[in-house]
């Protein structure tokens, strides 16, 4: 084990190099560049025994990756924003075709406006491709999820395709010290991908990327259905068995101070620091207030939520995404979970931070003023977009 | 009972087999195999394999065509691009 | 001396191509020639549909679909994990001309680029076959399709065809040639000439379509060889993009046929056929053609 100090995008890409993956194909786009920068380097230099394919577009990326895939080989790519949706239509075929690719992704707003800068609006619109998504709240934890990605996709039981979102410069750009696991150690952690599945094989001829008829396509559905329930129990095995080799824990939804909190806040991402920050000084000041992360969120995890937010009257979602015409994404997951599970706990929406807009301590502060008026039973908005100038809007 | 693989994977290859296009014909090729000069080329022509080079120990070339009816469609390639005209298409009783 | 593979079916029967269908026997021939040391990606369209109806596929050798666009970028990522594993394996794209001259041009000209060693090929059927017969950037001047139907303002496509096998030679590839099924030891020749070059090959082979250009399905070897008997379309190879001294005509007509006896038999040219102004200008365009050709 070493400490070396990375930026996000480094500790990505030296994840894919000690994952000894077979294939790269990947496309430039800020902020996630320096991957295949990183990876074309590796192969370079002889580092990386690996064929890196600089391909023309993000939507060949995942192409080329899904062909490598097929053949029964491990396939990895990063991309950002505008590569992701054009990648998007790959992205379903990948998952339907159960080819466990992996990939970082730098969370960037999508366009238009063009914005390079961070929000999350680009992975949780392609929550429904049937990729298993992590989310990084620091490099570290990119270059753990990373690895984790990879058991859990080629896990037997699941064989879908998974991403790993780390926010847009404050991580992707951001040097931080990083734990780097001896090469033996993730070799042990992570064996070689020997599908039994999916291969290419002039031997054994088989024809994968079928014509599916309505008799059959909603097995398939189904059987995806399933792979990504099973995906709860093998994520929560590899988490467990990840912290027994490398002593780091990871939790699908990570918790603090939630236990006796009357407020919950939701959170994924860098934000989640930030925002414990708060929660430490407003503690301080005698507002029960927690906080629950969410690091796998998809398979979305229902039973972790209940089990954070289960003792709290109100629950608020920070989120850097929305969806016009209904309010946040995570907003309404959540809500679906709390009030499915009977509960009549109190959820509210918060826009945060889209496009690379700061999240900082008094919007925090905002967001829990706003809950703890909801705790005393005062009307408040259920959506709620935090640090916005909304006079701006009334001339445009 | 149904069942099915993962990711729609067909393990079995030309398994196509087991559908028999040879429904759809409305005219079937009948071969004349005095006329048949073995040059090949209904054989060749054929886009669903339908035409078989059997065993014949009376040619020189050792086969002669044999239309297969189960796959035949009765495009009437064959027919056309037989250089001899031994390939009659014939309307097919049912 | 290589295996010869012509008597193996790798393409099963059973398949749901139409009778007379020029894509089947393409691929048909294709694997006569390639044998079964051979990886295929196909892009999405009729080959696709009428090949793998779930369970059944009729392809003997691995075969991998995944859209419409990305035949290329399929091809490559299995190229690179063939590489990577040390295999020597053919690997073949098959494409439809939308799969190759549009949505899927951007794949093709990235694959060619990159130098895989991947040998793409397109059956031109001239038009959006598998959706119903739309226009696309391969149909010619003149045609019918139903998004480029004759009215009282137009005759049909109004555009002329994209030289898309000159196009992809331009970008260097080692061999790119064209054929017809009709040519038939030509096509077999370059399909075997094609798979011993290293590096990206193209094959743009002109597939009649007996549904969407409206003929008899016994006239598809017919249509085939008139096309290029009247010169519509020319069979010639090229290597490395060199058209000044590796470029070769691989069949010259003795004399060559009038372009209405291959306008004639083709319910898609229908509408044109009685009007000589349109008929002379498509016989100038396919002359001038011809006369840079040299016959």
């Amino acid at each position: 084990m070493a400490k070396i100090v990375l930026k996000g995008n480094g500790a990505v890409a030296l994840a894919i190099k000690m994952a000894r993956v077979d294939v790269v194909a990947a496309y430039p786009i800020t902020p996630s560049t320096f991957i295949p920068e990183k990876i074309s380097e590796y192969v370079a230099n002889g580092e990386m025994d690996a064929e890196f394919i600089p391909v023309e577009s993000e939507h060949s990326a995942m192409s080329a990756c899904i062909g490598a895939s097929a053949a029964g080989l491990r396939a990895a790519t990063a991309t950002s924003s505008q590569g992701l949706e054009l990648m998007h239509e790959m992205l379903f075929i990948a998952s339907g075709m159960r080819l466990p690719i992996v990939m970082g992704v730098a969370n960037r707003a999508l366009s238009a406006p063009i914005n390079i800068w961070c929000d999350h609006q680009d992975t949780i619109s392609a929550r429904d491709t049937g990729w298993i998504q992590f989310y990084a709240e620091n490099n570290q934890e990119a270059f753990d999820l990373m690895l984790i990605a990879f058991r859990v996709a080629e896990d037997e039981r699941v064989l879908l395709p998974a991403m790993v979102g780390l926010d847009a410069f404050i991580l992707t750009h951001t040097f931080e010290p990083v734990d780097v696991p001896e090469q033996r150690e993730v070799d042990d952690f992570l064996p070689p991908y020997r599908p039994k599945h999916a291969y290419l094989d002039p031997e054994r001829p088989i024809t994968q990327g079928s014509f599916v008829y309505p008799e059959y396509y909603m097995e398939f559905k189904y059987g995806q259905w399933i792979a990504m329930e099973s995906a709860r129990d093998v994520i929560d095995e590899v988490f467990a068995d990840f912290a027994s080799r490398f002593g780091r824990k990871y939790e699908k939804v990570s918790t603090f101070m939630c236990d006796d909190a009357e407020i919950v806040l939701i959170t994924m991402g860098s934000l989640s620091g930030t925002v414990r920050h708060v929660v430490r000084e407003l503690r301080n000041e005698g507002i029960k207030v927690g906080v629950a992360k969410i690091t796998v969120f998809r398979p979305f995890p229902h039973k972790e939520i209940i089990r954070a937010v289960k003792n709290a009257k109100v629950v608020g979602v920070l989120e850097k995404n929305v969806s016009f015409g209904f309010g946040g994404a995570v907003y309404g997951e959540v809500l679906a979970t709390v009030h499915g599970e009977g509960l009549d706990t109190k959820v509210l929406d918060f826009i945060v931070g889209l496009g690379g807009r700061d999240v900082r301590v008094e919007d925090v502060k905002e967001v829990v003023k706003i809950c703890s008026d909801a705790l005393q039973g005062k009307a408040v908005d259920k959506i709620n977009w935090i640090n916005v100038d909304k006079e701006a809007v009334k001339n445009a | 009972m149904k069942s099915i693989t993962k990711g729609a994977i067909i393990y079995e290859a030309g398994s196509t087999i087991k559908n028999k296009t040879g429904d759809w014909r409305t005219f079937k090729p009948v071969i004349d195999i005095n006329k048949c000069v073995r040059c090949g080329l209904c054989w060749a022509y054929c886009p669903d394999a339908a035409i078989i080079k059997a065993d014949d120990a009376n040619a020189r070339q050792g086969w002669k065509p044999v239309v297969d009816y189960d796959f035949c469609k009765g495009c009437g390639i064959c027919a056309k691009e037989c250089p001899v005209g031994a390939i009659e298409m014939v309307k097919e009783e049912k | 001396m290589p295996e010869n593979f012509e008597e193996l079916e790798l393409f099963a029967p059973g398949h749901r191509g139409c009778a007379g269908c020029g894509a089947s026997q393409i691929v048909r021939w294709i694997l006569k020639i390639a044998g079964p040391n051979t990886i295929c990606v196909s892009a999405t369209g009729c080959l696709e549909v009428f090949s793998t109806p779930y369970p059944e596929t009729a392809w003997r050798v691995p075969w991998v679909h995944a859209a419409f666009e990305n035949a290329a970028a399929v091809a490559s990522g299995v190229e690179a994990a063939m590489k990577k594993m040390g295999k020597d394996v053919n690997i073949i794209a098959f494409a439809g001309d939308g799969g190759t001259f549009d949505i899927g041009f951007q794949a093709l000209s990235g694959m060619v680029e990159r130098g895989h060693n991947v040998l793409f090929v397109n059956y031109d059927n001239e038009a959006y076959m598998n959706t119903g017969i739309q226009r696309c950037s391969s149909t010619p001047y003149g045609a019918w399709t139903t998004t480029s139907p004759p009215g009282k303002l137009t005759i049909g496509k109004e555009q002329r065809k994209k030289p898309i096998a000159a196009i992809i030679a331009a970008h260097g590839a080692p061999y790119v040639a064209t054929a017809t099924i009709a040519f038939l030891e030509d096509l077999k020749r370059k399909v075997k000439k094609a798979l011993s070059i290293k590096g990206p090959k193209f094959l743009h082979i002109l597939q009649p379509c007996t549904t969407g250009w409206r003929f008899d399905p016994s006239l598809t070897v017919t249509i085939s060889k008139l096309a290029v008997e009247t010169g519509v379309f020319v069979l010639w190879e090229v290597e490395d993009g060199d058209f000044d001294n590796k470029f070769r005509i691989t069949y010259k007509p003795k004399k060559r046929k009038p372009v209405i006896e291959y306008l004639k038999l083709q319910g898609r040219f229908r509408h044109i056929i009685n009007k000589p102004e349109i008929i002379e200008a498509i016989q100038r365009e396919v002359d001038e053609k011809c006369a840079k050709y040299g016959f």
